[in-house]
């Protein structure tokens, strides 16, 4: 329980980063209470929700399973770092556009997943978004809008000129 | 827009220009980037950590607690135990029951019994391990039906018989007289699992301390209702609300499980004034399930008399809420499963009978929906089955029967505007019901439900004849407009709604609106983020303060501009003369000359929802403003050989009143819809069978709710039937479109495959059982087959409005409200 910290070297968000903390600690736990990076939020610290999500060399880990100590070396990008320069990611866009943020709680992990899975696949279709998108637990959206933020942010990332559809926002008539 | 003195309500869609748009929510930036400040998001220069122990045991008395090995570990700075914090609270006034910490005993599996506070989290976790407690057990009573039939030992020292919390009866004319009216007469048991919130952030508070003289103690919470823990510490700690602040972080998830005053809100305001440093308590997933105060489990009989046509001429309703152990909000829960079966259908005669019994589990309370997703699914089950002996599409039997609008319930319920009808046309016809149903392939099935919701309580917790809400606005000289209200932004958008409202009057961008809520500092009164109040409410106070702030301002750009005030119209950012637009002031200079001729221009404005008309004991629950509709169809797929039930696609219809902010509507809508799902399929509080009544599953692995893979498509279409009561006639969409899912649901599976479940959650397990009894010849249901004797107290009769009441009760008064209830919603 007191063990002397131990300093590890990491670039976050773009950034190199030296950080001191106790060898026990996970990712989570480094971001938020060491770094000060407290938008990667935690539903349940065991693995369950994917609400800690970032990514780690670009691919989606659960920051609550994830010893920081096993971070040395390594890229961290946790929402903070999503925006360029005072402007939003498209993604980050298009999830305030539509609403797809309710309580805001488990966005920042829905961002970077869904960052994750455009990286990988410019084009998904709704059924890849769902599978890509399994891990994180919503309470509020009912994942509709998210899946509709996340198509919307990667046709305009494919560089279409593309607006939600009337029904997203306003219902069927 | 203008200074025309038509009320917001009778504006036409045609006039608003903010009002009814899709826009981005005025926090949206900061919940995309990260930026919004969760309660646990706080870090305070020599922060410490708080930790609760919990009782192991579902019912025991607490012999001895030795805390002072805990106190001597290193790093630990205070541990407190049950005497440290002797008053008791609870939300409702009626039921002062729960201790921060247990007094002499405990009463669930994870009531709080002891707290520490240390300079680490792993420390406090630490000496939690070092308290030693000496517990005798005691029976515990795991379910409702056991709490009804054993008064002894009684779980509390306060209840209306033995376990049994509350008794209800409630009667609204002869219902033996409607039945031997009725052409068939039909009898149904249901039951209602219970389920939890499951809010993705878990609880967390902040306290800090600023010592005496002046000591003033700062509480930060993810609480859905600063204005209650605001009431709830000042008791508890004794000290003048006038030296407690209150801050409501936005929370990460409401759904009323953070509606409650909390255990660890108030042992963290104890611990910083005991150790003078700021202190914070987040609760792990595993605390979170013992908070709960979610969906009461509940069994329900309901008999029903119709017409051969479907006229209902008598409903007997019979409710048994398992309650968990303290009161929370089960007494306002218990009548919320009498109130809302009059407001869709005409029920001409009514009776309700309602028991909430305590049991030894975490309590319940008021999850979305409060109470009433419960009766809801029984009636429109019960609804469904009615129509199949009748031979009636269950569609136009409903549609036959609609409650009109502008009308007064058997119960006294004064209805508004009734958008029922469009919203069930809407499906039928989006979801090719009339080609569906009864048609589809063995194993597909269809099903329809409807329902209703309150658009807040018409009467406050603590009877006062003061508003429920209220805002103060400031007009800055520059041109910006600073909204104060006490609200509390859980992500249902309640922020962006009194920026849209008083950009909407004012002619203003929203972009110039700036909001600061849920302060009890910095903010009028708001009751709380519950009841689905907010955006009726603060809204109503956000016009009446927007419209003074115009009529203190427009008289000096008339004086400016001269042109008679009559002719200004405040729009676009600009105060100008309707007859000539270009001739105007910009907004900004319009305030510069206000602010030069009166002073700091800032106004208030408040609401207070109108008089129900009911006047009996019990009347105070089911009375709203305004009533919300919503109607919904269910596809399903069930494999007979394994009883899943698979749901791709759901269509909805919601009268919302009027839109005020389209996207979130929308949004509320769908996650209705998904929350509705969960309840119908998956979610249900789950406790081990023995007399342990230890929590099943509480991790968010175990209790299984929807994920992208389980969610269903669903097609939503918005009805708007402005209330007069609503701002510019909204009424609310927050929880109604939950309840009509499960019942949807579950006539949907009885279409696919012939067995009724009349049970929710229905699980694959229930599916197959019934099928195999539908095999066998037997009765093709899964459900409860008895409701248990319950001591119901002698009847409290209010004629129905046809039968010349007048809204009390009769017999001599029996029954009539004398004082202020105060337990109400």
């Amino acid at each position: 329980m007191h063990d002397s910290k131990t300093t590890i070297a990491l670039e976050v968000n773009e950034e190199p980063v030296e950080v001191a903390f106790a060898p026990h600690k996970t990712l989570l736990e480094v971001l938020r209470e060491d770094l000060g990076l407290t938008g990667t939020k935690h539903g349940c610290e065991l693995g369950e929700c994917g609400t800690c999500t970032v990514l780690l060399d670009g691919t989606p880990v659960l920051s609550c399973l994830v010893l920081g100590l096993a971070c040395a070396g390594r890229r961290v990008k946790t929402v903070e770092g999503m925006a360029d320069r005072g402007t939003l990611h498209p993604l980050q866009e298009a999830f305030a556009e539509l609403g797809a943020a309710q309580c805001g709680y488990c966005t920042p992990a829905f961002l970077l997943a869904s960052e994750a899975l455009l990286a990988a696949n410019a084009s998904p279709s709704r059924d890849v978004i769902k599978d890509a998108l399994a891990g994180n637990l919503c309470r509020c959206t009912g994942y509709i809008k998210i899946y509709e933020a996340v198509e919307l942010a990667a046709a305009r990332m494919r560089g279409e000129d593309a607006s939600p559809a009337a029904e997203s926002l306003y219902g069927y008539e | 827009m203008g200074t025309s003195k038509k009320t917001a309500t009778e504006r036409r869609p045609s006039e608003l220009r903010v009002v009814g748009r899709a826009l981005r929510k005025v926090d949206a930036t900061s919940k995309v980037t990260g930026a919004t400040r969760f309660a646990d998001d706080l870090f305070l220069p020599r922060m410490l950590y708080a930790k609760l122990l919990r009782s192991p045991h579902p019912h025991a008395r607490i012999v001895s607690i030795d805390p002072s090995a805990a106190r001597s570990l290193p790093g630990v700075k205070a541990v407190l135990t049950g005497p440290d914090l002797p008053i008791p609270f609870g939300i409702l006034p009626v039921s002062q029951d729960e201790h921060a910490l247990a007094l002499d005993k405990v009463r669930f599996v994870g009531d709080p019994v002891a707290a520490v506070a240390a300079t680490t989290e792993e420390i406090a976790t630490q000496a939690l391990d070092l308290i030693r407690v000496e517990y005798e057990p005691l029976r515990a009573f795991p379910n409702a039906i056991d709490a009804v039939e054993h008064a002894d030992p009684a779980i509390h020292d306060y209840a209306d018989a033995g376990n049994i919390h509350k008794l209800i009866d409630l009667e609204f004319g002869d219902v033996d007289a409607g039945f031997r009216d009725a052409d068939l007469v039909r009898e149904d048991l249901f039951f209602f699992e219970g389920s939890t919130h499951l809010p993705m952030e878990q609880h967390a508070a902040a306290a800090d301390w600023s010592p005496p003289p002046g000591g003033r103690l700062t509480v930060w919470s993810s609480t859905q209702t600063p204005h209650y823990v605001h009431r709830a510490l000042a008791k508890v700690l004794e000290l003048s609300p006038a030296r407690i602040r209150v801050i409501a972080c936005p929370n990460g998830g409401g759904f009323g499980g953070k509606s409650d005053p909390f255990s660890h809100e108030i042992v963290v305001a104890k611990l910083a004034m005991v150790t003078g440093r700021p202190i914070k308590i987040t609760l792990t997933r595993e605390e979170v399930f013992y908070c709960h105060r979610g969906r009461h489990p509940t069994l329900m009989w309901v008999k029903t008399g119709v017409k051969q046509d479907g006229a209902i001429t008598g409903m007997h309703f019979k409710s048994l809420l398992d309650g968990g152990g303290y009161g929370s909000y089960g007494v306002a829960s218990t009548y919320y499963t009498g109130a809302l079966q009059t407001v869709t259908y005409p029920v001409p005669r009514y009776k309700f009978q309602g028991a909430r019994a305590f049991t030894n589990k975490p309590p319940c309370g008021p999850k979305r929906g409060h109470g009433t997703p419960q009766p809801r699914f029984a009636l429109e089950v019960h609804i469904d089955k009615l129509a199949e002996q009748l031979r009636m599409d269950p569609a136009d039997l409903r549609l036959k029967h609609l409650v009109p609008p502008h009308s007064v319930t058997a119960n006294w319920l004064r209805i508004g505007t009734m958008g029922l009808g469009r919203c069930i046309e809407k499906v039928v016809s989006g979801s090719d019901w009339k080609r569906r149903f009864k048609q589809l392939p063995y194993g597909q099935g269809i099903g329809l439900a409807c329902s209703s919701y309150i658009t807040g309580a018409g009467l406050p917790i603590y009877w006062n004849a003061m508003p429920h809400s209220g805002v103060q606005l400031k007009c800055d000289r520059g041109g910006g407009v600073t909204v104060f209200c006490g609200s509390t932004e859980i992500g249902q958008g309640s922020d962006s709604i009194l920026a849209m409202i008083v950009a909407e009057v004012l002619g203003l961008d929203p972009a110039h609106i700036a909001v600061v809520t849920g302060d009890t500092d910095l903010t009028p009164v708001d009751l709380g983020s519950y009841s689905s109040r907010v955006t009726l409410m603060t809204g109503n106070a956000a016009i009446q303060a927007a419209e003074r702030a115009r009529d203190l301002i427009a008289p000096h750009v008339a004086r400016k501009l001269e042109v008679p005030e009559r002719r200004l119209a405040f729009a676009d950012g600009r105060v100008f003369d309707v007859e000539q637009p270009e001739h105007g002031l910009g907004f900004a200079e319009a305030v510069q000359l206000a602010e030069a001729a009166e002073g700091t221009v800032g106004t208030v404005g408040s609401y207070t929802p109108p008089r129900s008309p009911g006047r009996y004991r019990g009347a105070g629950v089911g009375p709203s403003p305004a009533y919300s509709y919503s109607a919904c169809v269910a596809l399903v797929d069930v494999d007979p050989a394994t009883g899943i039930v698979r749901v791709p696609k759901i269509w909805i219809a919601h009268d919302v009143g009027r839109v005020i902010n389209a996207a979130s509507v929308m949004g509320q809508i769908e996650g209705s819809v998904y929350m509705g799902l969960g309840e119908a399929l998956m979610e249900e509080m789950a406790y081990r069978g023995n007399r342990k009544v230890v929590h099943k599953i509480p991790s968010l692995l175990e209790y299984k709710s929807p994920t992208t893979l389980e969610m269903c498509d669903v097609v939503t279409y918005v009805v708007e039937d402005p209330d007069p009561n609503g701002p510019f006639g909204a009424k609310e969409c927050g929880q109604g479109p939950l309840l009509p899912v499960p019942p949807a649901v579950a006539n949907a599976v009885y279409d696919a495959v012939g067995v009724r479940i009349d049970e929710v959650p229905i699980t694959p397990e229930k599916v197959f059982k019934a099928l195999r009894r539908k095999e066998k010849g037997e009765d093709p249901r899964f459900g409860p087959t008895h409701f248990p004797d319950i001591p119901w107290p002698e009847p409290t009769c209010v004629p129905p409005p046809w039968e010349g009441g007048d809204g009390g009760a009769v017999e001599g008064g029996k029954g009539r409200q004398r004082a202020p209830e105060a337990a109400r919603p």
